[in-house]
């Protein structure tokens, strides 16, 4: 049994990574504007996709086979991001920012509308394009790392190196740039940052942007680390990553990346190890069970997260 | 263009409405196939609804479409009895949810997991799926069973609400979304998962048959019998949505939807009345789910998934949440547009294919577009009609009569009734 943890939580990471940077986007907005952007899993879908495409299309060309897979892999990361956050600034003007000041059921409405369009138009262009829903990524990295206890596969490790750069670079924006600064006194306080000639509407913005083009960059990663993607990945991945931000603490960066990494190796731990401990009376199709059970267990006993602070409510 | 004064606009007259009522019920009556008389003929509930006539008139019109003339003109149709009787399970499912999300402003996104529970109540200690687990000659319960079962399946899926909810409730607002979203999923994945270790809900295979059910002898398996019972249920829904909006218990939902600070101080117990508003809502859905099952003869866990849920949700939404005839509207219109219009355009763009005037790939079947309308639709709803299609009545007090009223005098509400302790302790 102990044998195959090494590779148990190889898996774990590089599923716990991608959590993390989806949930860096959930975490942004809701740090923002409080409310939960139900369309950015649909946006990471969006992302995969686009990647996915610009690798097809470059591979019909004939480019594939002699380009470095390296510089394949950026030309898609950077094509998805750039649409992926454009997608998020434009859902952000159509059907967020006119509901600003709704009651706040309202908003949450208009971003699962989002997110169900978002499924069907990717699902509609798809079988007009190719004639299926779903996508089989070329593979760009076949190759692996053996480490003796471990094989590690090329693929899930550039997911790792590249979910750390882009946090790291994320962190440096937010913390050393005047926009970065922007973007935490509006989450601090809209009204007082626009008084101190802040453009609020335009920090929005660029807070989707981000958060977006980062999540559109992770679903090419995804995209090429399980092979097949179709448009209802999103939904159900963006309720997990939201799940991690939330069990790190919304609204905190650091609390959405290590949230996003635990819930990564707890599903991926459990998904391994539920069925030989308990006899095969719960395997892995309990993974997702384990998963909510954790955010419920979470909120009842820390609702502000495993690293978050609790807030006192404004009367 | 000249404007219309809606003020000025009391209701459709009475004639119009029943002249519609009868132009559409005698088209249906001659051209059966014809889904536009169909639909012409439930379209005069709503036209009835605007009608310009006192409110018992009304009542008793509405009552006289839906038990006589409907089952009159549709009734040898199964087609049409199927759809409306699948349009009656939506709308009383929605009035459930309508409690939840409607009065008591929780946002709940597992609904469906209740509808499980009542379902799966019935279908289990009705068909020989019970002998898995229970050997006794007792089970399988037969078709007569069914009406105790709409209790049991009450009670089941009001229990199941407090247990969901005494955790969940603890949190609030989005928070509240994204647990019962998550609580919908783990009951879905559970009864999917539960042929093993004991097999107790088959698995992804469903269960089958489940019997229909059985009143002296007659066994109402046809659609037409699930269209009065469904009727029934409606009504007792609605009756029991109409006392609870006025109740003390009510008001104690409203308060708590709109602040719950400030409800709170006021001495509402949160937790009770929300796990009250929980549990209600609940035993609504639970009851469906046991005329589901005895519907379909067949479930299984797509049935209820995350997908449901929402589609429950939008009606509530659309129709206008907490208002009663709002969400009766928003469920027709969701169920009707989702089982018979997609249906109807997918079926009609197959007979363009079949005459070669359209080539189209299978994947752009529009009866597979219900996320892509579902998706408009709510986005539409937040934008432009956040209140829904018929927003909630909020109760007014007339302020100006009262002031105007001399002090004491009339039954103008609590402030005579002050005036008048006030002015006893002076004399």
């Amino acid at each position: 049994m102990l044998t195959i943890l090494p590779q148990v939580l190889v898996d774990g990471l590089t599923l716990g990574f991608m959590y993390a940077v989806v949930a860096l986007g959930y975490t942004m907005v809701y740090g923002i504007l409080e409310f939960i952007n139900f369309a950015h899993g649909d946006i990471f879908m969006v992302g995969a996709f686009v990647g996915t495409e610009v690798l097809l299309i470059t591979d019909a060309l004939g480019a594939l086979d002699g380009m470095n897979p390296y510089v394949a892999l950026l030309l898609a990361l950077v094509i998805a991001m750039i649409l992926s956050g454009a997608l998020g600034v434009a859902v952000e003007r159509i059907a967020y920012r006119p509901l600003r000041g709704a009651p706040r059921l309202v908003p949450l409405i208009s971003a699962i509308g989002v997110s169900f369009l978002l499924q069907d138009l990717v699902r509609f262009t798809e079988a007009i394009a190719r004639n299926a829903f779903y996508l089989n990524s070329p593979t760009l990295f076949t190759d692996t790392i053996s480490l003796g206890i471990a094989t590690i596969p090329v693929k899930g490790l550039i997911v790792i190196v590249l979910a750390i750069v882009m946090m790291i670079a994320l962190t440096l924006f937010i913390n050393k740039t005047k926009w970065g600064i922007a973007m935490r006194a509006v989450a601090q306080d809209q009204s007082t940052a626009s008084l101190m000639s802040i453009n609020v509407n335009k920090v929005i913005m660029l807070t989707f942007l981000i958060g977006s083009s980062l999540g559109g960059a992770t679903g090419v990663l995804f995209a090429q680390n399980y092979g097949t993607i179709d448009p209802y990945i999103g939904f159900i991945l963006g309720i997990k990553a939201f799940t991690a931000a939330v069990l790190g603490g919304i609204g905190n960066l650091k609390g959405a990346m290590l949230g996003g990494v635990l819930l990564g190796l707890l599903e991926s731990l459990s998904g391994a190890y539920m069925g030989p401990l308990t006899n095969g009376a719960f395997g892995a199709e309990y993974k997702d069970v384990f998963a909510f059970s954790i955010l419920i267990l979470v909120l009842l006993f820390k609702p502000e997260g495993l690293f978050g602070e609790a807030v006192k409510e404004k009367v | 263009m000249a404007k219309i004064n809606w003020k000025a606009f009391k209701g459709i007259p009475l004639a119009v409405t029943l002249a519609w009522t009868a132009i559409f019920a005698l088209l249906l009556h001659f051209l059966e196939k014809s889904v536009l008389a169909f639909l012409g003929t439930l379209a005069s509930i709503v036209l009835l609804y605007y009608t310009n006539a006192n409110n018992r008139l009304k009542m008793v019109f509405g009552a006289i479409v839906l038990v006589v003339v409907i089952p009159l003109v549709a009734g040898d149709n199964r087609y049409y009895m199927e759809v409306a009787s699948q349009v009656g399970i939506y709308v009383a499912m929605a009035l459930g949810l309508n409690i939840v999300v409607g009065f008591a402003g929780l946002l709940d996104m597992g609904y469906v997991a209740f509808f499980a529970a009542g379902a799966y109540a019935y279908a289990i200690f009705s068909t020989p799926q019970v002998n898995q687990f229970i050997a006794s000659d007792f089970f399988p319960l037969s078709g007569a069973w069914f009406w105790p079962f709409l209790i049991i399946g009450l009670i089941v899926a009001a229990i199941f609400g407090i247990l969901l909810g005494l955790p969940v409730l603890r949190v609030k607002g989005d928070y509240l979304a994204i647990v019962t979203l998550g609580f919908g999923e783990i009951i879905r994945i559970i009864f999917n998962n539960l042929d093993k270790p004991i097999n107790i809900t088959n698995g992804p295979q469903g269960i089958t048959p489940i019997p229909s059910p059985e009143l002296f002898g007659l066994k109402m398996s046809t659609p037409f019998y699930f269209y009065f019972i469904v009727l029934v249920v409606i009504a007792i829904i609605v009756l029991a949505n109409v006392r609870f909006e006025n109740s003390r218990l009510g008001r104690a939902w409203v308060a708590i939807r709109e602040d719950e600070l400030a409800a709170q101080s006021m001495g509402i117990p949160l937790l009770n009345v929300k796990l009250a508003a929980f549990a209600i809502g609940a035993s609504f859905a639970g009851v469906v789910g046991v005329i589901f099952a005895a519907k379909q003869t067949f479930i299984d866990p797509t049935s209820f998934t995350l997908m449901e849920s929402i589609g429950i949700l939008l009606m509530v939404i659309l129709g206008g949440s907490g208002s009663i005839p709002g969400v009766v509207l928003g469920a027709s219109i969701v169920t009707i547009l989702q089982v018979q219009l997609l249906k109807e355009f997918s079926n009609f763009l197959h007979s363009l294919q079949q005459s070669g005037v359209l080539n189209l790939p299978n994947q752009l079947d529009p009866s597979k577009f219900q996320r892509l309308v579902f998706g408009i639709l709510l986005i539409f709803v937040a934008l432009f009609r956040p209140n829904g299609l018929i927003p909630a009545k909020r109760k007014h007090s007339d302020l100006e009569a009262i002031k105007a009223s001399s002090p004491g005098r009339g039954k103008l509400g609590i402030l005579s009734r002050l005036s008048q302790s006030a002015s006893g302790k002076q004399t």
